[in-house]
């Protein structure tokens, strides 16, 4: 059984903040946590684009309601199974995770993912996905939700 | 107990991979004609348009088959099925014995009898072998080619031979391109976008005659024209690769025929993948769906099922996730419906570039075609495959910032929570 993160709409501010942990964690620095200059150097590095951020927090104008959505590591993986070069994977400990390398961005992914939980990449050449911080340990969106909107847990 | 899988793509991955999960013990053996282990076919214009290496062509790792305690004949065709004793015999005479047996052979190239087929430098597209063969061609020296068929594969063989700096024209049939899953506006924006790099479109004509002494040298089409070229590739569509099976017991319509367990009519005998024709949800009779999930899928049904594990599949349907350059697309279900009870919804963005058609009849989408604006399509795609009533939030279907937040409460948080409480 797969560890999922789960939004709570209740408490959710809009803020972001899990965006902005969420490309720090996948930059090249890999940590969890980010002072502003940091940031800063990060994003200049990005020359043509911006970096993705692998969660996506939904709003909507006219609404006051928000949540920061990844993906659900489903037991059944559609992503998976429509992947045409077995970039998109399942791990033996349920996550699921895109190797990019491998990836050529034809984004059968998003075709397959019921949840609409993959996003493209930078420059748009591989699919950018929530790997629950496979090399953190701890999800960055997780740890630094400055109001305990996301939550991980064992389902 | 021994399974055996004919045919060595997705669909035999998705049957061991199901296999594997409720069976680690009893032996698997996959038999393919093609000597290598398996790889994408919808990558075979990427290798030949220089973006992927063979290394990359391979959709398991090298250790797939150790792992998971698969012997792999490889190289070798069946010719035959003794399905009385239980037996698959091969082109070398050996037999192998099944006590299950999973027949995945896919598709082969359709080819309407053409004087001049068999001239040298004339290609199909649908093996790893055949783009082999084209790279040497052009590293011979060819440098204009003709591609017959405006479809997913003669586009993407187009696109990766204008990549490899030839002159490509495409001869199509139809009055426009990517006709199943485009109408005519869409595949108005992919055909500009083709053009502007290059290729050459004839529509509405097709090939009468490939001409040559030994090797092809020009291609005559019925509306008279000859064009000078130095490779043909025919790319019209795939039929189900079954030739060896007819004539026996085993019932066939168009491809074998399964049931919502990739059952056959004979005992212990299943199908999955391009060579079957099971269950279209969308268009609610057997068909073949000649697609790469669809195959996954029916493989993955056809393993648990041949294991024991009583499972069922019967939501496949036609869906597509396709590129050309910077233009992609996604499109799913009926895309071109012939009916008058349904509602139609459409959204062309000129300044984007972008197009959102989505079909709905009786309150369900029936089918959706986006370009550009692809982002997230597949909670649309979910949307056909669970039949949900979209009455209330259709007209957001076209914007492209759909998401969660236009669902009801209950709906969105069962979707994300799936039950658990956060
Ligand atoms: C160029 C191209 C691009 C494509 N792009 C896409 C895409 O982007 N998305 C998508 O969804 N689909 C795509 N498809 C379709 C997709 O590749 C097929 O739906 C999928 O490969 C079907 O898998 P399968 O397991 O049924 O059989 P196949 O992939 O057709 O494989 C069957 C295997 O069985 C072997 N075999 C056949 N007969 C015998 C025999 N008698 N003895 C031994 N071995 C045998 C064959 O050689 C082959 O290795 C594309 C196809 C092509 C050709
Ligand atoms: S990407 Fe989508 S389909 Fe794949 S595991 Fe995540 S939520 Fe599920
Ligand atoms: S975009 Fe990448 S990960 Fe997604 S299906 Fe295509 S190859 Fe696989």
């Amino acid at each position: 059984m797969a560890k999922k993160i789960f939004p709570k709409e209740e408490v959710c501010v809009g803020c972001h903040l899990c965006e902005v942990y969420c490309v720090y964690a996948h930059s090249k620095y890999k940590k969890p946590t980010v002072k502003a200059h940091e940031l800063v150097k990060l994003y200049n590095k990005y020359k043509d684009s911006k970096p993705t951020p692998r969660i996506l927090v939904e709003e909507k104008s006219g609404e006051w309601t928000t949540f920061a959505l990844q993906c659900r590591h489903c037991d059944d993986a559609p992503c998976t199974k429509a992947c045409i070069t077995g970039a998109m994977k399942k791990l033996e400990d349920g996550r699921v995770i895109c190797d990019e390398e491998k990836c050529v961005g034809c984004w059968s992914c998003i075709m397959a993912c019921p949840h609409g939980a993959v996003r493209r990449g930078e420059n748009k050449k591989a699919a950018s996905k929530c790997d629950l911080c496979l090399e953190l340990g701890e999800p960055a969106c997780v740890k630094n939700c400055p109001n305990e909107a996301l939550v991980i847990k064992e389902v | 107990m021994r399974y055996v899988i004919i045919g060595n793509s997705v669909a035999a991955c998705g049957c061991i991979e199901a296999i594997r999960k409720v069976d680690l013990q009893n032996p698997i053996v996959v038999i393919s004609d093609e000597k290598y282990r398996v790889y994408s076919r919808p990558l075979i214009s990427y290798y030949l348009g220089g973006k992927v290496d063979e290394n990359k062509m391979y959709i398991r790792d090298e250790d797939y088959y150790e792992k998971n305690k698969v012997e792999a004949i490889l190289g070798k065709r069946a010719v035959s099925v003794d399905f009385k004793n239980k037996e698959v015999v091969l082109d070398d005479g050996s037999k192998v014995k099944y006590d299950k047996l999973l027949i995945a052979t896919g598709g082969k190239p359709f080819v309407p009898p053409t004087k001049g087929f068999e001239l040298k430098n004339v290609f199909t597209f649908i093996k790893f072998d055949d783009v082999k063969a084209i790279d040497v061609a052009i590293k011979n020296g060819a440098k204009k080619a003709t591609v017959i068929g405006a479809g997913l594969s003669g586009l993407k063989a187009a696109e990766a031979l204008i990549k490899r700096g030839l002159e490509v024209t495409v001869v199509e049939l139809a009055n426009r391109i990517l006709g199943s899953i485009l109408d005519l506006e869409a595949s108005k924006i992919v055909q500009d976008e083709l053009e502007k790099h290059g290729i050459v479109f004839k529509l509405e004509t097709s090939v009468d005659e490939i001409i040559g002494d030994g090797k092809v040298e020009k291609v005559k089409l019925k509306n008279g024209e000859v064009l000078d070229t130095d490779i043909v590739v025919f790319a019209i569509g795939v039929v189900p690769n079954i030739d060896f099976l007819k004539g026996t017991e085993l019932k066939i319509n168009r491809g074998i025929v399964v049931d919502d367990h990739m059952r056959t009519n004979i005992e212990d005998v299943y199908a999955a993948g391009d060579c079957a024709e099971g269950y279209d949800c969308v268009y609610q009779q057997q068909r073949v769906i000649p697609i790469w999930p669809n195959a996954y899928n029916q493989g993955e049904t056809a393993g648990y099922n041949m294991a024991g594990v009583e499972k069922t599949f019967d939501r496949g349907f036609p869906m597509n996730s396709i590129g050309f350059f910077d233009v992609h697309m996604i499109t799913a279900g009926i895309v071109m419906p012939n009916s008058d009870d349904i509602e139609v919804l459409v959204k062309h963005d000129k300044e984007k570039n972008s197009y959102r058609k989505i079909y709905i009849k009786n309150g369900s989408v029936l089918g959706f075609m986006f370009i550009n604006s692809i982002d997230r399509a597949g909670m649309i795609t979910n949307m056909i495959k669970e039949d949900l009533n979209v009455e209330s939030i259709k007209h957001r279907l076209l914007d492209d910032d759909f998401g969660y937040l236009d669902l009801p409460k209950e709906l969105r948080q069962e979707k994300i929570l799936g039950g658990a409480k956060a």
